[in-house]
């Protein structure tokens, strides 16, 4: 029983200070400095950065750290597969340098004979032979024929992605197309920020008549498939960096426009902007001050979906034959290569593919990352 | 209401007017003829083709006549085949696309509808990182690079499916997965954000507080809230889908419209590229105006007018 009634000694007042329990505890942060620290615990962000990082970092050095050109032919060397040192010895990645087939047939004498003409009789000597089956009793005999192309044809430095149709080296394209692709989507994406920054801003900070036409102006072009008008655009300018870059800001900035126009709507008959105005303060300053700082967000944010769609739309158009001309590479005109000879050298494809793709989730993630960074209803 | 459906119905003529208009002027600009590949043919025989077809006539009598078939469903004549009318080849080639596009979206959200589902109940759990991550690698990585990996190792490698070209169900199974990855990764999303939304509000909280047993929560109470936002990301996604036709009819050797208008491009078959973005804008203004007058009609809580503002 006594357990259950500790004696009265055991407690001791509380000490209620009214200072204290009003003290504020958090350090105080700017909204910057806020999102950036949300920013930092999200782990996918994070790897986002990191990946971009890398990626822009190897797309700047990445052709200087070879002795090949991106332009450099030769067709005695097309189609080499990848040979990287260390990761040659992992059977599975296939980038050991050696280029195998599995064939069936009659019998085992049938299927090397193939299995040699396949992969080019000039090679004989240097083709090792595996039998996966014997064959027999109405079963084909099956072998596996491996060449290293390397020594069959005496190469001594290692083409780390393989080379293309016309022998040039993959590594230095991959890291020239990454260049010019991530070139590209930046511009885009810039001129897209300040066409449709200017374009809502002014719409919806004058108001009145102005809004009104630049919005039935808006509601028409929306109206318009952007595929649409960029296949035209590319078909009357000639196939360029600038020229596609131009074509994808054509109606690249309306959803920029339109995100800022409400934005900046919003905003303008809040009661911060009313209090300044009656502070006394010019436009400028309420433009500086109040407007612009609450609408980085939303541009930073929408900035990091535009990128990664002006990738894709390049690398469409170089799919559908409306890219860079030869002999510029860009992700999208390796790809198209690719699938050329997807069938037979797929190595030409599988680069270029993963690192679209890398710079596409990266973009993607980080872009949710800021999109919740960015978002006070978080704080916690 | 019907107010509202004139005033759209307007615009959407008079942005069919401007894209008929660019587009037009947009292939007078180009360089070439459509007879500038055939250099069998004299300059004499050249001329009375061009005559034929009214190429020689001044740009704006052009236009007027291009105009007016229009107004009467008229595209003008193919220059490559044979002859045939482009409305024709369109009508001939819509069938795949159609039912590519179709098979894909209605997989694609069912699919992306569960996946979001799943997530939403096991808010935070395994399950919902494995669907988040599904729904950012379907929505980053391009089609085409689905469709190059699908081709690859199940079509080559493994021979389950087809490698390309049209005929059997089989053929359209590897294009309709590439193509449907998108709709899955958005539909995921969307459902995800919503289910979490709804579930979080008091009226759930009253469905069980008067103790309806949790296959009933969520699918009676909660799924068809969240239904209702979802339609509005299917013109997108239709669009979406629009675009990727292009590249995986190309890549699958499907005979759909978007093959064929790749193919004019590269031809100059300047009637069919017309008649094929007319019917792209069509198509697209169409199915934005569906959507938004269907978004008025299932949610009585959203007032067209507003959206006029």
């Amino acid at each position: 029983m006594d357990n259950t009634k500790p004696s009265k000694d055991l407690f001791v007042p509380a000490d209620r200070r009214g200072e204290e329990s009003e003290k504020i505890t958090r350090p105080s942060l700017s909204f910057w400095q806020d999102s950036f620290n949300r920013l930092r615990k999200n782990l996918g962000a994070m790897a986002g950065v990191v990946t971009l990082i890398i990626l822009v970092i190897m797309a700047i050095l990445g052709p200087y750290m070879n002795q090949f050109t991106p332009y450099e032919q030769d067709l005695g060397r097309s189609y080499i597969p990848p040979k990287i040192p260390v990761l040659e010895n992992i059977s599975w990645l296939g980038v050991d340098g050696m280029e195998s087939t599995v064939i069936e047939g009659e019998s085992v004498d049938a299927a090397k004979n193939v299995a040699k003409l396949k992969l080019g009789a000039a090679n004989a000597d240097f083709i090792e032979y595996k039998v996966l089956d014997e064959g027999g009793n109405g079963e084909k005999a099956k072998v596996e024929a491996s060449l290293d192309v390397y020594e069959a044809k005496g190469l001594e430095n290692n083409f780390w992605f393989g080379t293309d149709s016309l022998g040039r080296d993959l590594w230095t394209r991959t890291w020239h197309g990454t260049r010019i692709s991530l070139y590209i989507a930046f511009l885009a994406a810039a001129i897209d920020m300040v066409i449709g920054v200017i374009y809502g801003g002014v719409s919806a900070y004058y108001g009145g008549r102005v809004d009104n036409i630049m919005q039935r102006i808006i509601e028409v072009l929306v109206g318009i498939p952007n595929l649409v008008i960029v296949i035209l655009m590319i078909l009357i300018l000639e196939p360029g960096i600038l020229s596609i870059t131009i074509a994808l800001t054509i109606t690249g900035w309306i959803s920029m426009a339109r995100i800022i126009r409400g934005q900046v709507l919003k905003l303008k008959n809040q009661e911060f902007v009313l209090a300044s105005r009656t502070l006394g303060s010019p436009d400028s300053r309420i433009l500086k001050k109040h407007l612009v700082p609450n609408v980085t967000g939303l541009i930073v944010i929408n900035t990091m979906f535009t990128i990664p769609s002006a990738i894709f739309f390049e690398a469409f158009l170089s799919f559908i034959g409306l890219g860079l001309p030869t002999p510029v590479a860009s992700l999208g005109t390796l790809i198209d290569d690719g699938f050329k000879s997807l069938q037979t050298n797929p190595h030409v494809l599988i680069f270029p593919a993963i690192i679209i793709s890398m710079i596409m989730v990266a973009f993607n993630i980080l872009a949710d990352g800021l999109r919740d960074a960015f978002d006070p209803k978080m704080r916690e | 209401m019907a107010r509202y459906i004139t005033k759209r119905l307007i615009y959407m003529l008079l942005t069919l007017i401007i894209i008929a208009t660019f587009s037009f002027f947009l292939m007078k600009m180009l360089p070439g003829t459509p007879l500038t590949m055939e250099d069998k043919l004299s300059e004499a025989q050249k001329e009375i083709i061009l005559e034929k077809y009214g190429l020689n006539d001044p740009v704006p009598i052009q236009y007027l006549k291009y105009m007016g078939g229009l107004a009467v469903g008229d595209l003008g004549i193919s220059f490559q085949f044979d002859n045939r009318e482009v409305t024709d080849i369109i009508m001939d080639r819509i069938g795949p696309s159609m039912q590519l596009g179709a098979q894909a979206l209605i997989i694609g959200t069912i699919i992306g509808m569960l996946l979001g589902l799943v997530a939403a109940i096991y808010h935070n759990g395994f399950l919902d990182y494995s669907s988040t991550f599904v729904a950012v690698i379907g929505k980053s990585i391009p089609s085409f690079i689905f469709a190059g990996l699908l081709q690859y190792f199940i079509a080559l490698k493994l021979g389950w499916f087809p490698v390309a070209l049209w005929g059997t169900w089989q053929h359209t199974v590897l294009p309709t997965v590439a193509l449907a990855m998108f709709p899955i990764a958005i539909a995921a999303r969307f459902m995800r954000t919503e289910m979490l939304e709804v579930l979080g509000s008091d009226f759930i909280q009253t469905a069980r507080a008067k103790g309806v047993n949790k296959f009933g929560v969520v699918f009676k109470h909660g799924v068809r809230n969240a239904l209702i936002p979802l339609v509005t990301v299917m013109g997108p996604l239709a669009v979406a889908l629009m675009t990727g036709t292009l590249v995986i009819e190309k890549i699958f050797a499907v005979p759909g419209i978007g093959e064929q208008f790749v193919t004019s491009i590269t031809t100059n078959d300047f009637p069919i590229i017309m008649g094929t973005t007319l019917f792209f804008s069509f198509f697209f203004i169409f199915i934005i105006l569906v959507i938004d007058l269907l978004y008025g009609l299932i949610d009585p809580r959203i007032r067209l007018a507003e959206g006029e503002k």
